[in-house]
């Protein structure tokens, strides 16, 4: 059994009762530690900075050429904290209970308590760095209600929440580097983790630029390097978005918790071409005033403004009247998804449904529209090179968050000491579907609020052990593989190139365990994935050398994509029930709905490697519920 | 301080400020110009006088001087640092859509006008100040007759008219880049800046530009 | 549609680059600028060639990786639009594209169409920052922010980063950048505090870094992707002058 260190006592008071018995560092003893953080996006910032600021010294690590390129920046709508400035009946319990209600019981009690509580403090915080959140007239800060809950909860800096965060926490980390207590090895990605006496020690990180292989040792290891919904190739993501560092430590010994648990996000532009690259989202905020329908007519070929009214399906509205067009994003997502398999797909690939604002258009006029989603409409003509005033826009789901990630306990310590992974990079606070303006919070609180807390208590422990130099054999090791992997890359005398294995795990996953997923689709995949990985090994090409060279990058992302797609498509298998975003077809209602199993599945799949050729091994850790009712989430 | 870019800015804007100044108290004082024959030639040389002879306005003339060769020389230095930080050039290169021109080549103006002072000091200001000049009836050294002598040679007009253009290009960019230098950023003042300007720089260089015309023309 | 390509190659910062001739066909006018490069990759690993290298991460316009000169200007032609938001609808079939780095002493070359940046990180360190430590913070609302105020620091604060403006600059000038930094914070009440530092010191960066000065041509202004206004280079100035006269 996997111990998860909630500690005892009410639920109100667990957190409180943590930070006054967890273990300090003294402050001249803390000069003498050094912490290896990788990652720059919310929560790798925030720790960084955080950690540096209470003295120790801090390694961090980023792949792109800036810290502040992180993908965090890329987060549109807003974030959450329970300040009930409109006094509105918020709490932190009921955003406790929205959390975990939108997560459909998949997460800790005591972990999500924890986020609503400290979400107050972000909001402190992020304004005292100079963050511009959206302010009222009279000068106090503005809140808007986001993601299907009943208060006005959402902080926001225009379209650009992520952003203006992100640039907060970056110039408090760049801060913490004029003071020398942090090192930025930007262009950097770590390839391996160092363990000595099984705790986490160092990494092996390769120089992006030089293609060098560099050993960086420290007394504890901390993973922010976010979310693997890449592995669909097709995403809301960044192109650079990986699972490596995650799966690199899991391969180490870190279980895997949550893995098939993904996100789709209901409003992002649809795949147009074979070349493609990214879906870009749409702010979920269009769902407000537009209204989503697809031809009743399965192939209908029409131009959207062509076919009358009677003949357009509003399905969401007709399913789901409650909530309508604004009903959560898995739902949304899922939805669409069946419309656009029974045919009745719209746009030049029938793979998009649409979202029409002439009703809105017509009620509140043009100008109204206008001055709440200029910038959208106008980044979507630029993309697509369709006037949306004039015709409906052509939105799909796309992968975009993952829920899963490494195992963590509430000291947000992975399976093997040491190992901390932070924000999205962890499984912990939003079960099975996360809502709407919680990633950042999450993020943030992780790296500003908790680890500050919790890694010293780990730290303190490891004072007295003994220092170990990069001259430990384990480095030269893991070095060594490292090594060896670039090399067989490097001679692979294949024909295909890495995208294509990417788009073609993508594809895969996408079909069989992407929006539904069902046995015999999963089974197929786990098949289909051992013969895609046995191409892998032999055809794949790559040209260059090993300086600078990002085909060479890919594929090392790409080798562990395929192996992590193995692991989701078990987790997915194992899981024999519907829960927020993973829908089993044989689970679910006369109706469609999801139909959830808290008798047999009400625990956390934690998952353990076993090396190349054996499955995985499954551990549970029950998801034990004092304070809320277990109820079915219904939208209709 | 160590940085020395934006101070070096600042001293070309402060002089460049300074110089606009003048422009108005020497377009001023040429308006004399305009005045019948006689009269012309009696109030022009005794303001000619005027400001040779007056201690403050000799104080004032230095200040000028200092200020015509630090805007150059600082332009220069601004200039090499600036060739430093942009070496390389573009294979393909139409940057030059996204600004006006005068604002680019404020240095090709400048020279112009440098070149162009040159000629103007050795025609009048050393002229008047260092060679024996005729008398006027009022007993004052005759500049008009030779303001008059030189704008009746047209290739000599040519050389001013084409300066006072560039004095005007110069004038226009130099004006209100100089405001921004100097920190005035909010929109409303900036806006009433740039209409300024253009006033400024179409009165200044109108006028400068009609002198030598009407001389020649009469 | 087919197209012509002329791309700057160069191996790395020391090496003397050169623009090397490209074809591509089947480009559709749906392709992002980026996606019509992958393609060309994807032909070259077929012929076994090394790839063309450029820097890209989210692809939508907000991380600021992208940027490279297009036809001679940053970005390419269009207006507030990123490389990786431009689509290929822009060009049409048998056109010839010139591809160059973004060009600055402060930016040098890495390999091909990437650069290294890291001289904008260094002016951020230098002190682009509200010096509030963790947990240290007050109330939020209990520091009052006008609407306006706090509107006029976000369209300063939009900045990503991308260095356009230096490679559109004649000088290579960063004005822009450090402008758009100096006032996202001089504006708000927490930054006025360090404002009268940081400008000193960030501005003592930005020379330190390579970059040229500012001489108004506002040209940086055109080519934003964000739009930032050229009147943050004025209120920066206004920072630096009035910090210079003050300074004790």
């Amino acid at each position: 059994m996997i111990d998860s260190k909630i500690p005892d006592g009410p639920l109100a008071d667990k957190w409180n009762t943590y930070k006054a018995k967890a273990k300090l560092v003294n402050p001249a003893n803390r000069k003498k530690l050094t912490i290896i953080v990788v990652g720059t996006g919310l929560a790798g910032s925030s720790c960084a900075a955080s950690l540096a600021e209470q003295g120790y010294n801090i390694q961090s690590f980023c792949f792109q050429d800036s810290p502040r390129r992180a993908h965090s920046v890329a987060a549109q709508g807003g974030v959450n904290a329970v300040k009930n400035y409109k006094n509105d009946g918020d709490s932190v319990y009921r955003m406790f209970y929205d959390t975990i209600k939108g997560g459909d019981f998949r997460s800790r009690e005591a972990n999500v308590y924890r986020l609503a509580e400290c979400s107050a403090s972000l909001i402190d915080q992020s304004v005292a760095q100079g963050v511009p959140f959206a302010r009222e007239y009279g000068g106090y800060l503005n809140n808007r209600s986001f993601g299907g809950v009943q208060v006005s909860r959402t902080f926001y800096a225009r379209g650009q929440t992520g952003q203006q965060l992100l640039l907060g926490a970056y110039q408090s980390l760049l801060r913490q580097v004029n003071t020398g207590k942090v090192t930025m090895h930007t262009r950097h990605e770590m390839l391996e983790l160092v363990l000595v006496d099984g705790k986490a020690k160092g990494i092996i990180a390769r120089n992006l630029e030089t293609g060098a292989i560099e050993r960086h040792v420290a007394d504890a290891v901390v993973l922010a390097t976010g979310g693997y919904g890449k592995v669909y190739y097709l995403s809301t993501l960044a192109m650079g978005c990986n699972s490596s560092a995650l799966w690199r430590a899991h391969k180490k010994g870190a279980y895997m918790a949550g893995v098939s648990w993904i996100q789709f996000h209901p409003t992002c532009l649809p795949q147009h071409g074979a070349n493609q690259s990214k879906l870009t989202l749409m702010s979920e905020s269009l769902r407000n005033d537009g209204r989503i329908w697809v031809p009743k007519k399965a192939g209908d070929d029409r131009l959207p403004n062509s076919i009358p009214e009677e003949e357009r399906d509003y399905y969401l509205e007709r399913k789901y009247p409650a909530f309508g067009n604004l009903a959560p994003r898995d739902i949304s997502s899922r939805a669409a998804k069946e419309r656009i398999d029974s045919g009745h797909g719209a746009g030049p690939m029938k793979n998009a449904v649409y979202l029409d604002f002439s009703d809105a258009i017509a009620a509140q006029g043009k100008k109204t529209i206008e001055a709440k989603y200029s910038n959208l409409f106008a980044m979507y003509e630029k993309i697509n090179g369709i006037d949306a005033y004039k015709e409906p826009m052509l939105i799909s789901p796309a992968a975009h968050f993952t829920m899963g990630g490494l195992w963590v306990d509430y000291e947000l310590m992975t399976t093997i000491p040491g190992l901390f992974a932070l924000g999205e990079a962890n499984f912990a606070d939003h079960g099975a579907n996360r809502l709407g303006a919680n990633s950042l919070l999450q993020a943030c609180v992780d790296g500003y609020f908790i680890a500050p807390y919790t890694i010293p208590n780990y730290l303190s422990g490891e004072l007295k052990a003994t220092k170990i130099s990069t001259d430990h054999p384990a480095f030269a090791e893991a070095e060594n593989s490292v090594r060896e992997q670039l090399n067989r890359f490097l001679q692979s005398k294949g024909t295909l190139s890495t995208d294509y294995f990417h788009k073609t795990i993508g594809r895969l996953l996408y079909e069989k365990c992407g929006l539904s997923r069902s046995k015999q689709n999963l089974e197929e995949a786990i098949v289909a994935i051992k013969t895609l990985k046995a191409s892998f090994e032999k055809d794949l090409l790559i040209t260059g050398d090993d300086t600078l060279n990002s085909e060479l990058e890919k594929a090392g992302r790409v080798a562990d994509y395929i192996e992590l797609a193995e692991l989701m498509c078990y987790d997915a298998l194992q899981r024999e029930e519907s829960c927020g975003a993973h829908f089993r077809e044989e689970y679910q209602s006369n109706e469609g709905e999801a139909v959830r199993n808290d008798a047999d599945y009400c625990y956390v799949s934690a998952w353990e490697w076993k090396g190349l050729t054996n499955p995985p091994e499954l551990h549970k850790e029950p998801l034990v519920f004092e304070n809320v009712e277990l109820a079915v989430r219904s939208y209709k | 301080m160590k940085s020395t870019t934006l101070k070096n800015k600042i001293i070309i804007a402060g002089t460049g400020l300074f110089l606009c100044f003048f422009l108005v108290i020497h377009l001023l004082g040429n308006l004399q110009l305009f005045l019948p024959e006689d009269q012309a030639r009696e109030q022009f040389n005794w303001y000619s006088k005027l400001l040779s002879g007056n201690v403050f306005i000799k104080i004032i003339s230095w200040v000028l001087y200092l200020s015509l060769i630090s805007h150059a020389l600082y332009a220069i230095i601004v200039t090499i640092k600036n060739n430093t930080a942009s070496k390389q050039n573009y294979h393909y290169d139409k940057r030059n859509f996204a600004s006006a021109w005068n604002s680019r080549n404020m240095g090709i103006l400048g020279t112009i006008l440098l070149l162009f002072l040159i000629i103007h000091f050795k025609d009048f200001w050393y002229v008047y100040k260092f060679t024996n000049l005729p008398i006027d009836a009022a007993g004052n050294k005759d500049l008009y007759e030779v303001v008059v002598q030189s704008y009746s040679q047209l290739w000599y007009v040519i050389i001013y008219e084409i300066s006072f253009v560039a004095l005007g290009f110069h004038l226009l960019h130099g004006f209100f880049s100089a405001s921004r230098t100097l920190g005035l950023y909010h929109p409303k003042y900036v806006k009433a800046i740039k209409i300024f300007g253009w006033g400024y720089t179409l009165i200044i260089t109108g006028g400068f530009m009609a002198i030598p015309l009407y001389i020649y023309l009469k | 549609m087919k197209l012509y390509l002329k791309i700057w190659r160069q191996l790395n910062a020391t090496s003397k680059g050169e623009m090397v001739d490209y074809e591509i066909d089947g480009v559709t006018e749906h392709m992002s600028f980026l996606e019509m490069l992958d393609l060309l990759n994807e032909s070259l690993i077929q012929l076994k060639e090394r790839v063309i290298e450029f820097d890209h991460d989210c692809r939508e316009g907000i991380c600021g990786q992208c940027g490279v000169m297009i036809n001679g200007r940053a970005h390419g032609p269009l207006k507030q639009t990123t490389t990786c938001q431009l689509h290929m609808r822009s060009f049409k079939d048998g056109d010839t594209i010139y591809i160059e780095p973004f060009r600055a002493t402060a930016f040098p070359v890495v390999r091909d169409l990437k650069i290294n940046r890291t001289s904008f990180d260094s002016i951020i360190t230098a002190g682009g920052y509200i010096g509030a430590s963790t947990g240290q913070a007050p109330e939020a609302n209990s520091i009052p922010i006008s609407y306006e105020t706090v509107e006029a620091s976000f369209d300063a604060a939009a900045c990503i980063g991308c260095g356009a403006c230096v490679a559109t600059c004649k000088n290579s000038s960063a004005a822009l950048f450090v402008g758009a930094k100096i006032t996202h914070l001089a504006l708000l009440p927490q930054g006025k505090i360090e404002a009268s530092k940081r400008v000193l010191t960030m501005v003592d960066q930005m020379d330190k870094e390579g970059f040229g000065a500012c001489s108004n041509t506002e040209a940086c202004e055109v080519e934003c992707p964000q739009g930032i206004s050229v009147l943050s280079i004025a209120k920066m100035n206004y920072e630096y002058n009035k910090a210079l006269i003050m300074k004790k």
